[in-house]
């Protein structure tokens, strides 16, 4: 037990015990944090490792969607509805990470690709507007407080399951973090020839990350609708949701495990923040200075703001600065 | 054959030739400077909202409302190279894709902040042009004229010029270039210029056929990634290709289905021939 455990369990303690004291509005915030916070880090168990997706608005999307749209139109309830939303985003993640590492997609490639898998959910979702309500939105059926329905009108339980989820995301991280594949996949994001040249099964470490990303985004996407109770193709899917997870998770910082929900915690309170602060007569006022700071960001703190912290605690080891991959 | 269909081909080689003008752009920035611009189809944005300024509120002449509009976007061009790109050009290539993908961000809302979210438009009717049966709008048909043109002046002063044979020299050997005795960063910000310029060209073309707002961007800015990869990125005829290729996808699937449906057709068909061909349609 050292002072980062003492730290980290006081950390925990101020969470488990915040709901006791907290309004309404800032349990609202606190949960959005938490499962974004969740869907970053998510979305960073594969980024950090340099395979750079822009195509996590889908896996959002799907895990949304799919328990809804069962929920409304056949009363199945999300028990059942999200393990299928969740396993489909897998599967997703599956068929589109397949080719791409088999044909080597990398890069600028990979993001691209997996762009237009963002876009292809959100206009497949609005296309089909007679189900979904297309850009209009999708309201689940409200059943009260229900467990079958697993809707909560008190915030405290979803504050509650978006903990235990943010908790469970961080787990999966540090396992990941420790397990004998995240050498052989820092390998790979060094240089993937010399990588399958000394044995490493490429193709498996990497469709294994992009699986577990892909399904963990998907499940916090679905616990997102769940909570929201209202469901919108832009902001749950597509090139907008999917760069935002981008930007947060390294705003945060993608190469340690609480980086992603730093990301989450600032561009969060930062967008509230300033959208009290200059009200609704200067709409994009906060994303104005939103984008501002996002340059700055990768200009000028690539490693995020864990990372940065981190490099000061160590001033002596300079940062390796990252080789252009193609010369 | 049915006539609304021929309508829908003709109608699809329209939109063509800007994609293909856009695609042109885009294709040039990353075989030069090997960045990808996620915020291009946002600084075409910034040149409709201009061409709208000066022409709509101002009263300026619309042909010189679009100079303007060219200029103003070249400038910007140079703008997004001097202050986001510079900087970080020794990083991995995706922190200069993503860096760009904050000033989407940043152009979108500050659109926003100064437009408001109404969609604007030129208060401008071109002709109908009927040909026969079919019916053809005159301002796709002058979208489509001159983006050829702009396309073949691009090909001209990249073939004929001094400058033009030191940006295709760039885009095949970095390294060796600079032993040629030519200046990097003056290349990186005259193609810079010359890729803000096109979009403004493309601006000036789509503020003839459609409304502006800030998120118009999204719409074919995907559109224009997804043909500049399937073209094989930096591969200028490749792009062109598949700018006809894509837009015919869209316009047919439109007409037997509906927008996003063909989009989705589109992407789908994309995402597909990326594995059939990885670096492009024209790469074996």
């Amino acid at each position: 037990m050292n002072a980062r455990h003492v730290t980290l369990a006081g950390l925990l303690a101020i969470l488990i015990a915040a709901p006791l004291v907290t309004p309404p509005y800032f349990m609202h915030l606190l949960i959005q944090i938490l499962l974004w916070g969740f869907i970053y880090t998510a979305w960073s168990i594969m980024g950090r490792f340099g395979f750079v997706s822009l195509g996590h608005g889908a896996f959002v999307g799907v895990g949304a969607y799919v328990p809804a749209l069962l929920w409304n139109y056949y009363d199945v309830t999300p028990w059942a509805g999200i393990p299928l939303g969740v396993q489909l985003s897998a599967l997703l993640g599956l068929v589109i990470g397949y080719p791409c590492f088999r044909l080597k997609v990398v890069g600028h490639y990979f993001a691209l690709v997996t762009l237009a898998l963002s876009q292809v959910v959100m206009l497949s979702i609005v296309a089909a507007r007679d189900i979904t309500g297309g850009s209009l939105g999708f309201t689940p059926k409200a059943a009260g407080h229900s467990w079958y329905a697993l809707q909560f009108p008190e915030k405290g339980y979803f504050y509650a399951i978006a903990l235990a989820l943010w908790l469970g995301g961080l787990a999966v991280w540090h396992l990941v973090d420790r397990g004998i594949g995240r050498e052989a996949l820092d390998a790979i994001s060094e240089d993937e020839e010399a990588a399958a040249a000394v044995g490493i099964d490429v193709m498996r470490e990497k469709l294994r990350v992009t699986v577990i990303s892909a399904a963990l985004t998907a499940l916090g996407g679905a616990i997102l609708g769940q909570y929201l109770m209202y469901l919108n193709p832009e902001t749950l899917s597509g090139i907008g949701v999917s760069l935002q997870i981008v930007f947060a998770a390294i705003v945060g910082g993608t190469y340690s495990m609480l980086g992603p929900t730093v990301g989450s915690l600032l561009t969060t309170s930062l967008n509230e923040g300033l959208r009290v602060a200059f009200g609704t007569n200067f709409i994009g006022a906060a994303n104005t200075i939103y984008g501002v700071l996002l340059i700055l960001f990768i200009i000028f703190m690539p490693r995020g703001i864990v990372g940065a912290l981190q490099n000061l605690n160590r001033p002596l080891r300079k940062p390796t600065a990252k080789v252009r991959a193609s010369g | 054959m049915d006539i609304y269909l021929l309508e829908a081909i003709i109608n699809g080689i329209l939109l063509g030739g800007v994609l293909a003008l856009l695609a042109l752009g885009l294709n040039l920035i990353f075989g030069v400077i090997d960045v990808v611009w996620i915020a291009y189809a946002d600084l075409v944005m910034c040149g409709m909202y201009v061409v709208y300024w000066l022409y709509a509120e101002l009263g300026w002449p619309l042909p010189l409302a679009c100079a303007a509009a060219i200029a103003g976007v070249a400038v910007l061009g140079v703008l997004v190279h001097v202050l986001i790109i510079a900087p970080i050009l020794g990083s991995a290539p995706i922190n200069q894709l993503l860096a760009t993908g904050g000033l989407l961000f940043f152009l979108q809302s500050f659109a926003t902040l100064v437009f408001g979210t109404e969609f604007r438009n030129l208060g401008l009717r071109l002709p109908i042009i009927e040909l026969g049966d079919i019916y053809v709008s005159s301002a796709r048909l002058l979208a489509f004229a001159m983006a050829l043109i702009g396309a073949i002046a691009l090909y001209f002063f990249l073939r004929r010029t001094f400058i033009g044979t030191a940006i295709r020299a760039i885009a095949q050997d970095r390294d060796i270039v600079g032993l040629m005795g030519v200046d990097q960063r003056r290349i990186y910000l005259v193609t810079s210029a010359i890729g803000g310029a096109l979009a403004g060209l493309a601006a000036c073309l789509l503020a003839l056929q459609y409304d502006v707002h800030p998120f118009i961007g999204n719409t074919f800015g995907p559109l224009i990634f997804m043909i500049c990869v399937l073209g094989g990125l930096g591969d200028m005829i490749g792009g062109f290709i598949a700018a006809f290729i894509i837009s015919q996808i869209i316009s047919i699937g439109g007409y037997y289905a509906n927008t996003e449906l063909s989009y989705v057709l589109a992407f789908t068909f994309f995402i597909v021939l990326m594995f059939a061909r990885p670096r492009g349609i024209l790469v074996r």
